[in-house]
């Protein structure tokens, strides 16, 4: 008896399984991978809405972290998998996966979805050879937070378009090491998407640049070695003790708990930090322009995240109607009235900066919309580029020389390395990591 | 032999404080998951608890179609591996050959290779047999992951059975299945007991397989777990509560097992 209950149980578990693994997939069930960041959180709440207005479409949702979808979206195009309908990607990936025939061109939209009215330059980082290959949900640049009663308390004023040396003196003179106030918060954990990309653009600040017009690394150049140097020295004075474990969060979590005077970061934190509920300094925040160094003019910082249609989904369709939903200007309405208008997806739409509700609730908002127009991601360095991109260079092996470069980098703030060591190793790891990638490929 | 007070008082004090010291993350992870966002990142323990972040969670995700996910293939891949692994493991204890001490090896050489490194052959395998997110995909690759520690932690059990008890039953006109199943089974069922249990924790804990070759329909709570941390803007409340809840079945599981798995892991047929 006892033995066949057992065998029972074993048979029962094989039928469970195979019924579970035979689930039906409806017709018009469409994938939608993203990021777990606020904005998106907010679609998929609001999604319910999409699904109400086309009852045939059903939406499954995998929202996973940053790398783990990179990771995860990447092996799936690459394979052609067809595991997602729609794909929240960066900008960076955009015109690599458009030029791989990976992504489907977004035109023939419809004129209510008014194309025109996505911001240029963002527009401008999802076109390849003419064509958009990404809808972008929400856009940031960056800029300079500072706290205006520590500002007030030393007789400081922040300039309308403060310089990199300005900020300095601003620095040293707010920092309180004793009771735990640092001068300047930057971030300066290794890594392609962290402190590689405040170091790219403060490089482009000072007149540097990631590859010449043959592919030759230039990070051995006087400019590296100027915006390496200041870097490294603001950080050792004026910044918080362990700066090499800090990225956005860790740093959004000191500004927001008062240990920070000041910070340079993505334009994103504006909203964050304004939050009571998140930041004990709502109220003594203050926003100013990214800090210009000796060459103005040059690309700042520009990130998007977009919502894509891989050229493997089977639901293009379906994915399309999601796609222009999620971005369109229905879309934004739609959260101000759920939401409030300060919880909008920023940096699309010249709409959202247009509408005098959304100003009123986001005082930050002017200076978003100023960092994006000039955040410059097709434009030139003080030398001519063969690259495009703002806080990084835009071709598939950057991740890697990024995030390697970011080690050596981190290693003059630990005191592992000095700047002209750290200089000359990472020139060389860039240099052999090109060279095996092909380059020069023209 | 009588130890004396000052050695018991010893043994005391070192169990407890290294309990203490592995359970310090879990208990901070669950503390923290009952503090706000700004809490959470604060280095003290003063806080009013709250179940904001519970709630967050629940309201973002389906938490029982993943944790019915992590349950399926969890005792899906363990039952699969003991198929394969308890012959296995009893041709090779008791009639071995030339070959098994080094088909052993080979086996446990296997889990040498980093996963990421097999990726995308994988992933080309099961798009092809249409695995992907799928729990009949997860439950063979989990049994395929652990079959090489089953068959070494099963071999090792059978080794302390002495072979006259199963010549016996041979003697008796035991035919091969019965002699595992009344003689070999019921004489080592704590180590397969707690060989079961290992590999159970194991498939539960997997998170790489499972966040690459889910999506949606199958995916287990690590990738649950997965959804909730995130580059832009505060998450350890968040993340802290996922975990708990991820954790917590497998904890009480272990609990009420505990006493199967120390007397398997310390098991010896006749001694």
């Amino acid at each position: 008896m006892a033995r066949r209950n057992r065998t029972g149980v074993i048979w029962g578990l094989a039928a469970v399984l195979s019924v579970s693994a035979g689930a039906a997939q409806a017709d018009s069930t469409i994938t939608i991978a993203t990021v777990n960041n606020g904005d998106m959180v907010v679609m998929q709440k609001l999604s319910a809405q999409f699904e109400q207005q086309h009852p045939d479409i059903h939406l499954r949702w995998v929202v996973l972290e940053e790398n783990v979808l990179r990771q995860r979206v990447t092996t799936d195009i690459a394979t052609k998998a067809g595991q997602f309908d729609v794909m929240t990607i960066g900008n960076y990936e955009v015109p690599i996966w458009a030029k791989q025939g990976w992504l489907e061109p977004m035109d023939n939209l419809p004129a209510s979805y008014a194309v025109d009215d996505l911001l240029k330059p963002v527009r401008d980082a999802l076109t390849y050879n003419g064509k958009l290959y990404g809808l972008p949900f929400y856009a940031e640049s960056a800029m300079t937070y500072y706290r205006t009663d520590l500002f007030d308390k030393a007789g400081l004023k922040m300039p309308d378009a403060p310089t990199y040396e300005q900020i300095r003196g601003f620095a040293d003179k707010i920092t309180d090491k004793a009771h735990q106030v640092y001068g300047m918060c930057l971030r300066g954990k290794p890594g392609w998407g962290e402190n590689m990309a405040y170091v790219t653009s403060l490089v482009d600040a000072e007149g540097g640049q990631w590859f010449d017009m043959q592919w030759k690394p230039t990070i051995d150049t006087p400019a590296w070695k100027k915006a390496i140097t200041y870097y490294s020295d603001i950080l050792k004075t004026d910044g918080p003790p362990g700066a090499t474990s800090n990225g956005f969060n860790e740093n959004l979590a000191l500004f927001g708990s008062g240990h920070c005077g000041m910070w340079i970061d993505a334009t994103v934190a504006g909203g964050l930090l304004y939050d009571k509920k998140q930041s004990s300094v709502a109220d003594k925040v203050g926003f100013a322009p990214m800090p210009t160094g000796s060459y103005k003019g040059g690309p700042t910082w520009l990130w998007s995240w977009n919502l894509g249609i891989p050229a493997s989904s089977k639901q293009k369709d379906a994915a399309r109607a999601f796609v222009t939903w999620a971005t369109s200007k229905e879309y934004i309405r739609l959260v101000a009235k759920e939401n409030g208008w300060v919880s909008v997806p920023p940096g699309t739409r010249q709409s959202t900066y247009d509408s005098p509700d959304y100003k009123s609730a986001a005082p930050f908002a002017g200076f978003v919309l100023n960092a994006i127009n000039v955040a410059n991601p097709k434009g030139a360095t003080e030398q001519p580029r063969p690259y495009e991109g703002a806080q990084f260079a835009a071709i598939p092996e950057f991740q890697g020389i990024g995030t390697q470069v970011g080690q050596t980098i981190a290693g003059t703030l630990s005191g592992q390395s000095t700047v002209d060591q750290a200089l000359k190793t990472a020139q060389s790891a860039t240099e052999r990591t090109m060279r095996q990638a092909g380059y020069p490929k023209k | 032999m009588q130890d004396s007070l000052l050695q018991r008082v010893t043994t005391a004090i070192t169990g407890w404080a290294v309990a203490l010291l592995l359970f310090f993350p879990i208990g901070w992870m669950v503390l923290t998951s009952f503090k706000t966002e700004g809490d959470a990142v604060k280095s003290s323990l003063a806080f009013t608890p709250t179940l904001a972040s519970y709630g967050e969670v629940l309201a973002r995700a389906d938490y029982l179609s993943f944790a019915l996910n992590s349950v399926v293939v969890s005792v899906g891949g363990t039952v699969l591996a003991l198929l394969f692994a308890i012959p296995a493991a009893y041709s090779m204890a008791f009639h071995p050959t030339a070959r098994t001490r080094g088909t052993l090896l080979w086996m446990l050489s296997t889990k040498m290779l980093p996963p990421v490194g097999v990726l995308v052959p994988i992933y080309l395998l099961f798009r092809t047999a249409g695995l992907l997110d799928s729990r009949i995909g997860l439950v063979l690759i989990y049994a395929l992951m652990n079959l090489p520690i089953v068959v070494w932690m099963l071999f090792t059990f059978y080794k302390e059975v002495p072979n006259d008890i199963l010549e016996a039953g041979r003697m008796d006109g035991a035919r091969v299945f019965s002699e595992v199943w009344h003689l070999l089974l019921p004489l080592t069922m704590p180590g397969v007991a707690s060989t079961g249990l290992l590999s159970l924790i194991l498939c539960w804990n997997e998170a790489f397989w499972s966040l690459n070759l889910t999506s949606a329909g199958a995916a287990p709570l690590t990738t649950f777990i997965a959804s909730f941390s995130s580059p832009e803007g505060l998450f350890f409340a968040k993340l802290s509560a996922a975990s708990t809840m991820a954790v917590a079945p497998i904890l009480v599981f272990g609990w009420f097992s505990q006493r199967q798995l120390v007397r398997g892991l310390t098991f010896g047929a006749v001694k």
